[in-house]
C-alpha cells in the first residue's frame, strides 16, 4: 500500500504532474505516492519528472484507460 | 541549491490561447526543480493584469478548429471573438485544463519570478496598479542578467 494517493483523473497536463509534485513536497524520504490519472501523456510524462527529479518510478501501469503509478520519494 | 537548473521565458502574447504556453512550461519546471523567470513583455502584459480578460479569437487563425465551417467575414463578426472565448473555456473546463488564474497562482505558488517590461508598461500607459502583485519592473538588461544564468531560454 502506498502511504498517500492523488487522483488525478480527469485533469490534463501539466496538472497530474504539478499536483504530484506537491503531493510529494509533503511526504519523508523513502514514502510512495500513488497516483492515478486519465491523461494519456501521463505515462511519458511521470517517467520524465522521475528522471529529472531523481524519484523512483516504481511501477507505472495501465488498465481501462486509467494510469497507474507509484512514485518512491527519495 | 547551488546546482539548480533555471529557466528564462520571455513571454510576448496577451490571448487566451497563448498565455498558456509559458505558464504551463514554467509551473512543470518549477516542478522539475527548476528556478524559472518569466519576462513578460508587449501583449504578454494582459496576463498580469489584476482584471485579466484574455480572448481568443478566430479570426486570422485558420488553425483553430471550428464546430461548423466558418468563412472569414462571419468570423469578424462583432462578438465572435467573445463566442469563441466562451466555447474554448468551456471546452477546456471539460477537458480538465486548467484555467489560466489557476496555473497562474500554481506558478506564483512555486516561487515562478515574474517581471514586467517597464517599457511596455509605459507604452501601454498601464499602472503598476493595474497589475498583479509581486511583479518586478525592469527592462532587457534585466532578462540579460536572468538568461546568462539560464541553461534554458525560450521566447514565447
Amino acid at each position: 500500500m502506498a502511504d498517500t494517493t492523488l487522483d488525478a483523473k480527469g485533469l490534463n497536463c501539466p496538472l497530474p504532474i504539478l499536483r504530484a509534485k506537491k503531493a510529494l513536497k509533503t511526504m519523508e524520504a523513502g514514502q510512495t505516492l500513488a497516483i492515478e490519472a486519465t491523461d494519456p501523456g501521463s505515462a511519458k510524462d511521470f517517467e520524465s519528472f522521475c528522471n529529472q527529479t531523481g524519484n523512483e518510478l516504481v511501477s507505472s501501469s495501465e488498465e481501462n484507460n486509467i494510469y497507474h503509478f507509484e512514485i518512491r520519494k527519495t | 541549491m547551488a546546482d539548480q537548473k533555471k529557466l528564462a521565458i520571455i513571454a510576448t502574447k496577451g490571448t487566451l490561447d497563448f498565455a498558456y504556453p509559458p505558464l504551463i512550461l514554467a509551473t512543470t519546471a518549477a516542478a522539475l526543480d527548476y528556478e524559472v523567470t518569466i519576462f513578460w513583455t508587449f501583449y504578454g502584459l494582459q496576463v498580469l493584469k489584476k482584471e485579466r480578460n484574455l480572448k481568443i479569437s478566430p479570426l486570422g487563425n485558420p488553425g483553430m478548429p471550428m464546430p461548423v465551417p466558418m468563412p472569414v467575414l462571419v468570423q469578424a463578426m462583432p462578438g465572435m471573438e467573445s463566442m469563441a472565448t466562451v466555447m474554448m473555456k468551456q471546452k477546456m473546463a471539460s477537458k480538465g485544463v486548467a484555467s489560466i488564474e489557476e496555473l497562474y497562482d500554481m506558478a506564483v505558488e512555486s516561487d515562478v519570478q515574474m517581471i514586467a517590461c517597464q517599457m511596455t508598461v509605459d507604452l501601454f500607459d498601464f499602472k503598476h496598479s493595474d497589475l498583479l502583485d509581486g511583479i518586478e519592473y525592469a527592462g532587457a538588461a534585466r532578462f540579460f542578467e536572468v538568461a546568462q544564468e539560464a541553461d534554458i531560454s525560450l521566447f514565447i
